[in-house]
């Protein structure tokens, strides 16, 4: 119901009003309210570590100082940040149209088959120079991801088959299908992977430019995130800023409005289902030339899909807030493995998501303090 | 406390309300409603959309509190906290929606939520009870049916044994016939009159008028918040008795409307058939034309076909036969941007849920059909300088109250957010306007605004449709008057520019209620009388 609900007295004289929020509040507020939440999820992580025997400071010290401590370390963070934010894009852009795209996992997957496939198969001589083979990569990776994002739109749109289960199970076949082809066609001398790309298949990486700047010596941060920071940009301005997207937020805000304005609601299901499996697919791409090199299902099957879903929603779906939040993450799941392989830092990571999730109330309503003769 | 004896012979009552106060942000729901129902019969809470039938009984039915007023079942005052309490006190109502779990058994439904059985469900012995209740109020429904393989008319009678099953002698139909093809309406009447016949007391809220003569003892009409009839006999008043209190007759003639000049027909709506949400026919035959520079009205008690006949001519809504011709363009297998794009604007019936996109801004929400061309965008870039200027240019011109542009309209009054809708719509110098309830949950100020904008399109040379229930409306600001029922047009009104007389607004009301206009000719008004 609309009235606004007033919790159990909390002492003599005094209750706690919670109502619905009837303005706009300041620009600085929605940032400060997330601040806050990521600083209860650290104090009640605190406390889970003390539980675990640990001493909170000083093991926050330490996941700091793995993440960011040198630039070493940075720049492992950045390589693990780089397909989450690929991923998080493509979450991004079908959420806000309200479809549940729950298959970047397996669009990212497609991705980095596809861009493997012009190694491999071979469609390019393995002489080709470095720019034909990227750009060509990279154009695979895209379609294939954007024909694993088709096939749910066009389900959806046409015979109104539930998105979230289609792009599910079309994870499953995702992996087995890359499975197929580096457990046979492609096995490097019966093992589970394909062979190692030639070099001119592979994104620049800093280290690669150690002979001019010393300093980038070693470090593995790779192309993909330039691909992926323009992506977000990009995104940012199609959703933001373009015809198509102003479609898209328009139809993701109220699709009855939007018929009503003229849109073409199921055309624009299939596109964006499209573009959101492209995104993915990219991000397969960069992972698979930038950092793996080589077809192999455990880490390119690694749940960036499924970290993306998380990311774009604490970003609240903004393209550019994603890279910011992918940056954390990499942080996260980069340095928790310094404190414990599994356990305590998937723990603080879950904390994180839920207090920020549920921060978002604080958006939406107002908590007054009133005196009870007030009512 | 003191018990008042009935001095009458008449049967005890068995809900009480008085003076019944209930506000939404904005709107004056129910303003000190009394109502009565006696115990055994069948009465019936009549009145448009939005006149706040809903509203009462939803407070009898303990969904909403009153802000004022009494409630006493069997001469008991009462207080509900929530429809838990309303049906302990016997009170139960069957809302338009049902709310039934669709893979689950008839039996399961009805004991849902209920504390017996608490454990294990040994579900046939309990598929007797169901059964045995049925039976005895001539409900026939296999208890172990799913509920996804009934029929609307069945899943009703669900609904109707889910509340006998608790107990409640007094049943609440929120419009039970909207939902039913003809032949289950039929149904239900003997189920209702035999519930009556066995002491149960039902509340019927509708809006159809022969539904309503056909079924109940007695009647109430709220129109606007206010009762207007209470507990009126349903044998001693006519259907068109019923429709003056629905729609009122006042009509205010302070609006400086000046002598029509059509022009061209520019829309021709040619024998339509189309069919509403449930599959039902809800158009059946209908035509009408409208010329520029004048407005028609289409009258009608709700839900005779005018939402459909709006959709239809906006191509939200294909035609299953006949034909929409717009500047003499075919609009029959368009869709909604060709309307958009050939001059064609609509106000719509649901502001929120059609007309805007609340967590948009007002920006946004004013561009919904410039946003294609220049210079809102070029070369499919959006230019937001260009949209922010012409949002900020309209809230000047259309006087719209919000802080900023930028503002979500979901923060917005009903009345501004019609501003914006009308702001957006009549920005694009339509040659062509549908308007449908335009005025609907406005205030006086508010809506005497939106009738000035409608007879600013008029004179500018725009043809406008005004699709309205409020008959006041209609006969102030229209040139021609069809009247519709049941999908079909009843005739065609002149509406002069001197205040309407008696005799006119009777042969509408006859209208209205389903005489074709030549047998009133024919007949003459008396007869009727």
């Amino acid at each position: 119901m609309a009235e606004s609900t007033a919790l159990k007295k909390k002492s003599a004289g005094y209750r706690i009003r919670i109502e619905p929020r009837l303005d706009v509040p300041p620009a600085w507020y929605p940032l400060l309210v997330s601040v806050g939440a990521l600083v209860l999820a650290l104090f009640l992580g605190g406390i889970l570590i003390m539980f675990a025997g640990g001493d909170p400071l000083k093991s926050y010290q330490h996941i700091a100082r793995a993440s960011f401590g040198n630039i070493g370390v940075l720049s492992d963070t950045i390589v693990k940040a780089t397909p989450i934010l690929l991923a998080a894009l493509a979450c991004s852009v079908a959420f806000r149209m309200k479809l549940w795209n729950i298959g970047a996992e397996g669009q990212f997957i497609m991705g980095a088959w596809g861009a493997s496939a012009i190694v491999l198969a071979p469609v390019l001589d393995k002489d080709s120079p470095r720019w034909l083979f990227l750009t060509v990569m990279a154009l695979a990776g895209m379609g294939a991801g954007a024909l694993w994002g088709f096939i749910p739109g066009f389900l959806k749109a046409k015979l109104n088959v539930n998105e979230i289960i289609s792009t599910l199970m079309l994870n499953y076949i995702a992996v087995a299908w890359i499975n197929f082809w580096i457990f046979g066609v492609w096995s490097e001398g019966g093992f589970q992977m394909s062979p190692k790309f030639p070099l001119n298949a592979w994104l620049p990486r800093l280290a690669d430019y150690a002979k001019s700047v010393p300093a980038f010596r070693g470090l593995t941060t790779h192309a993909g995130l330039l691909i992926g920071v323009f992506a977000a940009l990009i995104l940012w301005l199609i959703v933001y800023r373009s015809r198509w997207g102003y479609e898209i937020r328009l139809i993701g805000d109220n699709a009855n409005a939007a018929r009503y304005a003229g849109i073409n609601i199921t055309g624009n299901i299939i596109y964006v289902m499209m573009l959101s499996g492209a995104l993915a697919g990219l991000g397969g791409m960069s992972e698979v030339s930038g950092m793996v090199h080589r077809l192999q299902t455990a880490p390119i099957a690694a749940g960036y899909g499924f970290t993306g879903i998380i990311v774009a929603w604490l970003a609240k779906l903004n393209p550019l807030a994603i890279i910011l939040v992918s940056v954390l993450f990499g942080a996260l799941i980069l340095a928790g493995r310094e404190i414990q392989p599994s356990g305590v830092p998937k723990m603080i990571q879950g904390i994180i998501l839920v207090c920020l999730i549920a921060s978002d109330f604080l958006l939406r309503y107002r908590v007054r303090i009133a005196r009870a003769e007030e009512d | 406390m003191t018990q008042t004896i009935p001095i009458s012979s008449e049967p005890p009552l068995a809900v009480e309300m008085r003076g019944i106060v209930k506000k939404f942000p904005g709107v004056l729901a129910n303003d000190h409603v009394d109502f009565e129902l006696r115990s055994g019969e069948i009465h019936a809470l009549l009145g448009e959309n939005g006149a706040g039938k809903s509203t009462l009984m939803n407070v009898l039915a303990g969904l909403y509190r009153q802000e004022a007023g009494v409630i006493k079942v069997k001469g008991k005052p009462v207080e509900f906290h929530s429809p838990r309490d309303a049906i302990k006190a016997g009170i139960g109502m069957i809302h338009q929606h049902f709310m039934l779990v669709p893979s689950q058994t008839v039996t399961e439904n009805v004991l849902l939520g209920l504390d017996n059985p608490r454990f294990f469900m040994r579900l046939p012995q309990y598929d007797a009870k169901v059964t045995e209740v049925g039976e005895r109020f001539g409900l026939k429904v296999d208890p172990r049916a799913k509920i996804w393989q009934l029929s609307v008319g069945e899943q009703q009678r669900v609904e109707l044994l889910k509340m006998l099953y608790r107990g409640a002698d007094v049943l609440i139909m929120d419009e039970p016939t909207a939902v039913l093809a003809p032949q289950e309406i039929e149904g239900l009447f003997e189920i209702l009159r035999s519930m009556a016949a066995q002491g149960k007391s039902i509340i019927f809220i509708s809006h159809k008028l022969q539904e309503v003569t056909a079924i109940a003892d007695r009647v109430s009409v709220l129109r606007r918040g206010v009762a207007t009839a209470l507990g009126v006999p349903a044998k001693g008043v006519t259907r068109q008795e019923l429709a003056r209190l629905m729609v009122g007759r006042d009509v205010v003639f302070s609006l400086d409307k000046k002598p029509g000049n059509p022009g061209d027909v520019v829309l021709e709506v040619k024998d339509v058939y189309a069919d509403n949400d449930k599959g039902l026919p809800a158009l059946r035959g209908f035509s009408l034309n409208v010329r520029a520079g004048e407005i028609v009205g289409v009258a009608g008690v709700a839900g005779n076909g005018q939402s459909e006949l709006a959709q239809v001519i906006t191509c939200l809504r294909k035609c299953r036969k006949g034909q929409i011709l717009l500047n003499g363009k075919d609009l029959s297998a368009q869709n909604a941007l060709f309307g958009i794009q050939h001059g064609m604007a609509y106000i719509p019936e649901d502001r929120n849920r059609v007309g805007s996109a609340p967590n948009l801004s007002v920006t946004d929400n004013v561009i919904m059909k410039k946003y294609r061309q220049p210079p809102i965008s070029r070369a499919g870039l959006l230019d937001m300088n260009a949209a922010t200027k012409l949002a900020n240019e309209l809230k000047e011109a259309y006087e719209i109250i919000v802080p900023h542009v930028s503002t979500p309209v979901r923060l917005l009054s009903g009345g501004n957010l019609q501003r914006v809708i009308l702001a957006r719509e009549i920005s694009g110098l339509p040659s062509f306007m549908v308007a449908v309830q335009p005025t609907r949950g406005l205030d006086v100020g508010a809506i005497e605004g939106v009738h000035r904008l409608l007879l600013a399109q008029r004179e500018a040379g725009a043809a406008v449709l005004l699709i309205s229930e409020e008959l006041e409306e209609l006969l102030s600001l229209s040139d021609r008057v069809y009247v519709i029922y049941e999908g079909k047009s009843m005739g065609e009104v002149k509406i002069g520019s001197a205040e309407p007389d008696e005799s006119l607004i009777e042969t509408i009301g006859l209208m209205m209620t389903g005489s074709p206009l030549e047998k009133i000719h024919k007949e003459g008004v008396g007869a009727h009388g």
